[in-house]
């Protein structure tokens, strides 16, 4: 077995392979299907200050080789999860991570001060890029200076290992990786999903109540390994890689292109063993190519 | 409680049989590959099929379970084609393994008094569920009667099985079996006074099913098909809106009483 502890912050973990938020509940879900303390960590489904009911139905739409999705945030508030689910699944032997999303910058503060208390939660990952929100969200993360302004104000009230979680669908997300490093994030995380949107010419109508939609899934990754792979060259906090990383040889390829994690998202709906394939694959991976230590791969793309 | 759900697997399960209905309908039997015996699954509940070689299907398709044969060890699922996902598992052929995470969601429930008059009603591919529905009544102890809805006789499925269970009435649009019409207008309504009625079928069909329900003080229970992705409450995308709010379908129900549920009726 090789070795594949990596650190991002002081954040430790045993293997690269996390779950994405919004894509494996608050790990519970999945507990029948696999051990859950074998996971490098757990990001928990986006979390706000207040309960939000999210989108009305349609909120999915299938596409090829992907999905669309406006959930829009639908969850009971960061009081509901600190007194009600963090008890539930703080005992779980990985690392818990609370993603965080808000609609002010007032509303990510008080929200990360609340999961600050959390002993049991070493980190947060900051959500300025959720396309799905009319107000803050994906706005948050689209200019530098609201990216700037939201982690800046967060940094100050939370002291464990803070990510930043990017949204594509930006000119440049480098530029907002920068900005976001300067105002003291431990790491960035990427991509959230594309803007898309899908039509029914049936009915002349949208498929998704919001009209357009979060893209994920498969058809992503050659777009979200182009930026991490980018974000890796320009930053110098820890990368944490996701999009459409179905299977261990998508992770080894955003391993390669620099990420030092990756996360796994809507592939859990397909299997929802998959994590645990891309633990043994990566491992598999690293012997078939001589390596005793994940170190040995991460940023080794050779070009 | 920290899972409080019955147990769910992913399985590898072997077709045994396959019977084409019509040219818009199959029926699979599934058995486990190495003989053990299948997990519990209650009537109501439903399974996730990964579907191989569609490309353009990405997601499991969730299938309702139509009757589980004890004595086989058996798994049918009735599928319609309707797109490229139930077409291509619909290619699936005996011996060839299939892919499911099961058993998913609630199930029906039953009432306390078992001479009470129960009526299990079924639209088009909606019968599914109500197969297995109503053999688990009859093994219960209770006396189920059935009302089957479809646009023509070739659309009425499984009748003989159904049959066998219970006195079976019958609504074609085009009259060309039981009486004309949907399934609201049977007589048999007007006649019968059911204490209980479980449906399954197109959405207009459950709300005029669930509305005649309520205007005549009848317990009723539905079978939801919102579109998902999971299948095991984590994506949040099959919500309904009930009194209590944005629920999933796929955990919460299928099956909602119609007290639950915000429809307009």
């Amino acid at each position: 077995m090789a070795n594949l502890n990596v650190e991002i912050g002081n954040l430790r973990l045993k293997n690269p392979v996390m779950t994405a938020s919004g894509t494996f509940g608050y790990g519970e879900e999945f507990a029948d299907f696999i051990d859950l303390s074998r996971l490098g960590g757990i990001l928990v489904k986006g979390t706000t200050l207040h309960h939000r009911e999210g989108n009305p139905y349609p909120r999915m739409a299938e596409t090829p080789a992907g999905m669309l999705n406006a959930v829009g945030l639908q969850n009971k508030g960061v009081n509901y999860f600190a007194e009600t689910i963090y008890p539930r699944i703080r005992t779980i032997d990985t690392n818990i991570i609370v993603n965080v999303s808000g609609s002010t910058v007032e509303d990510y503060i008080a929200t990360a001060e609340r999961i600050a208390q959390l002993e049991q939660i070493p980190a947060i990952e900051l959500n300025i890029s959720c396309p799905n929100v009319k107000e803050g969200g994906m706005a948050f993360g689209t200019s530098c200076k609201s990216a700037s302004k939201v982690v800046k104000a967060v940094r100050k009230v939370y002291p464990k290992t803070l990510i930043v979680k990017l949204s594509p669908n930006v000119t440049d997300i480098t530029e907002i990786a920068r900005a976001v490093e300067a105002e003291g994030a431990d790491s960035v995380s990427l991509i959230n999903t594309l803007l898309g949107m899908a039509i029914n010419a049936k009915t002349r109508r949208p498929m998704l109540s919001t009209v357009t939609g979060g893209l994920s899934g498969a058809c992503v990754k050659p777009v979200a390994l182009r930026m991490v792979w980018q974000t890796c060259k320009t930053v110098k906090i820890p990368v944490i890689g996701l999009g459409g990383i179905m299977n261990a040889m998508d992770a080894v390829e955003f391993l390669l292109a620099g990420a030092t994690a990756i996360q796994i998202g809507t592939a859990n709906f397909i299997d929802p063993q998959i994590t645990i394939k891309v633990i043994d694959g990566i491992n598999a991976y690293l012997e078939e190519q001589g390596c005793d230590d994940i170190k040995d791969i991460i940023g080794g793309l050779i070009y | 409680m920290l899972f409080a759900q019955m147990k769910k697997y992913v399985l590898d399960l072997k077709v045994n049989t396959k019977t084409h209905l019509h040219e818009n309908y199959v029926l699979l039997k599934f058995t486990t590959q190495n003989g053990e015996q299948l997990p519990d699954m209650l009537p109501g509940q439903f399974v996730e099929v990964r579907i191989d070689g569609s490309p353009t299907t990405f997601l499991r398709r969730p299938i309702s379970i139509n009757y589980i044969d004890k004595k086989s060890n058996e798994l049918w699922l009735l599928i319609q084609l309707v797109g490229a996902g139930t077409r291509q598992l619909a290619m699936a052929e005996p011996g060839n393994i299939v892919n499911m995470i099961l058993p998913l969601g609630n199930s029906f429930t039953f009432p306390e008094n078992k001479r009470n008059k129960l009526l299990l009603i079924g639209g088009g591919v909606g019968i599914a569920p109500m197969l297995y529905l109503g053999q688990t009544l009859k093994n219960k102890g209770y006396t189920p009667s059935f009302l089957l809805g479809a646009r023509s006789i070739r659309d009425i499925l499984q009748l003989k099985e159904f049959k066998s269970l219970g006195e079976t009435y019958i609504t074609t649009e085009d009259g060309s079996l039981g009486e004309r019409g949907y399934v609201t207008q049977h007589s048999v309504l007007q006649k019968i006074h059911f204490d209980y009625i479980y449906t399954c079928g197109p959405k207009p069909m459950m709300m005029a099913v669930a509305k005649y329900a309520r205007n005549n003080n009848i317990c009723c229970e539905v079978s939801l098909e919102n579109m998902m992705a999971c299948g095991i409450g984590a994506c949040l995308c099959c919500v309904e809106n009930t009194i209590e709010g944005h629920v999933c379908v796929c955990k919460e129900g299928p099956i909602f009483n119609i007290n639950r549920l915000s429809w307009q009726i």
